[in-house]
């Protein structure tokens, strides 16, 4: 019985230094992008850091926020392999909703917001590409047209969007890692106008 | 013969007309259905035994390869359709136009989970800095290495720059006009017809003196005091010189004739080898 409780104790300190490890590698930005890759927590915690991944998860539920995973490519059908978790990107996001206040105070104004919202939501209906210039045309609609290349150029510096040499736009890994696209085209949908 | 060169053009136009077509599909993502892949297969076909040039080969492998660019991109279409993000763009873009900007924010933020990222100072950073600090060098102690030398400014005389081989001992048209002396005078002693071998004219008894010569003589030509006679044929080749400068030589079109006077060349008209 004794050495039950032993082992469980010991258990316990092995995961709690685990996660400490785990929040350090996770919230404190070491590369351009935020985030971890599977390999690196892999060879920082151990072959079983899927496991303090969910314990982490757990422990962050209370303070709605969520460990994210984001695939390399599609997301797998199914329950992921080893090696797709170790090419995936692993970072911390929030759980539930900002308020617009909220997002008022982490830099966003609304005219900022609404025009990614619809850049975002315009791309995503065009098969995940679209010209700038329509993006812009439609974002013209409502911004004045001196402010909006400059909000693309901004979405594109954040990550959100990535352009290439025709001026072609794409979803970029920001969006992928922050933005439920599916909710998204959904809540535009069902809003009534 | 003329029809089968007719055939060919048409069937060049129509491959370059797909490819075209293929890359407005690719690029202004256009419906990638708009394009009939059988239609341009049977085109392809039609015309692939008239190819018999490499070019022609080329531009049939360049269309197929477009074809099938569009051909992925209509896998992707239907795949699109196929998921539960598919919507139509129209309906979207309408009901964008519609909603409020206040509305719209809203709405993403429900489908928003921004990213949490701290960037803070570490322990460990800040002493590494500490550390980098200490072995630092002050300003005054790096720059020194490379503050140029302060150098007086003054003026150069006509003799220190004979002597640091800038400028000649004699003035450069001065030098000219003795070596087309020379000339005339080495052509009337040593030469034949009003002419002598290039090489017995700038051959001396140093490499250096021999390329100095050969430099000079380019000049002689340039400015028309003498003449190149080149016989390709026999690897002859004569400097003639004018009785009086030519002035008019911007008439004609002027060439350029590049001489190689390399050391084995000296050393083989030394040793009387050169003809």
């Amino acid at each position: 019985m004794e050495e039950r409780r032993v082992a469980v104790s010991r258990r316990k300190a092995y995961y709690s230094s685990k996660i400490k490890r785990a929040v350090h590698l996770l919230f404190y930005r070491r590369h351009k992008k935020p985030g971890v890759k599977g390999w690196e927590l892999r060879k920082a915690l151990g072959s079983d850091y899927p496991k303090v991944l969910k314990i982490l998860d757990k422990h962050l539920k209370t303070l709605d926020l969520q460990v994210k995973t984001v695939f390399e490519g599609e997301k797998p059908v199914g329950k992921p392999t080893l090696d797709q978790l170790n090419k995936a990107r692993f970072c911390v996001t929030l759980r539930g909703e900002l308020t617009p206040k909220e997002a008022k105070m982490i830099g966003w104004r609304i005219d900022d917001l609404a025009g990614l919202a619809v850049a975002l939501t315009y791309i995503i209906s065009k098969k995940g590409k679209a010209q700038r210039k329509e993006v812009e045309e439609l974002l013209q609609d409502k911004l004045p047209k001196w402010k909006v290349g400059m909000n693309v150029d901004r979405y594109i510096r954040y990550g959100y969007l990535t352009q290439d040499e025709n001026e072609q736009l794409y979803l970029d890994w920001r969006t992928n890692t922050e933005v439920d696209q599916k909710a998204l085209i959904d809540l535009v949908l069902s809003m009534e106008t | 013969m003329q029809s089968k060169r007719t055939q060919r053009k048409l069937g060049r136009e129509k491959l370059q007309r797909i490819i075209e077509m293929c890359r407005s599909v690719e690029e202004r993502s256009l419906d990638p259905f708009l394009l009939d892949v059988n239609e341009v297969i049977s085109v392809i076909k039609e015309y692939f035994p008239e190819w018999e040039l490499p070019e022609d080969l080329c531009l049939d492998a360049e269309t197929i390869h477009h074809l099938a660019s569009v051909i992925k991109l209509q896998s992707e279409w239907v795949r699109h359709r196929s998921t539960s993000l598919y919507t139509d763009p129209f309906l979207l873009e309408e009901k964008l136009r519609r909603i409020s900007k206040e509305n719209l924010v809203e709405l993403f933020l429900k489908a928003w989970h921004p990213t949490v990222e701290l960037q803070q100072i570490s322990l460990h950073s800040l002493t590494e800095a500490i550390k980098y600090w200490k072995r630092l060098l002050p300003l005054n102690e790096r720059w020194k290495e490379f503050s140029p030398e302060k150098i007086e400014v003054g003026l150069a005389t006509r003799e220190e720059l004979i002597k640091q081989r800038i400028l000649g001992d004699k003035p450069f048209s001065e030098e000219l006009e003795d070596l087309w002396g020379k000339l005339k005078r080495t052509v009337e002693t040593k030469g034949e017809g009003g002419k002598i071998r290039y090489w017995d004219f700038i051959g001396a008894e140093t490499y250096e003196e021999t390329v100095h010569k050969a430099f000079m003589t380019s000049f002689l030509i340039t400015y028309g005091y003498a003449t190149l006679e080149i016989y390709p044929l026999d690897e002859e080749m004569f400097i003639k010189p004018y009785k009086k400068q030519l002035t008019k030589i911007g008439e004609k079109q002027l060439v350029s004739i590049p001489i190689a006077v390399t050391m084995e060349d000296w050393m083989r008209w030394k040793r009387g080898e050169l003809q």
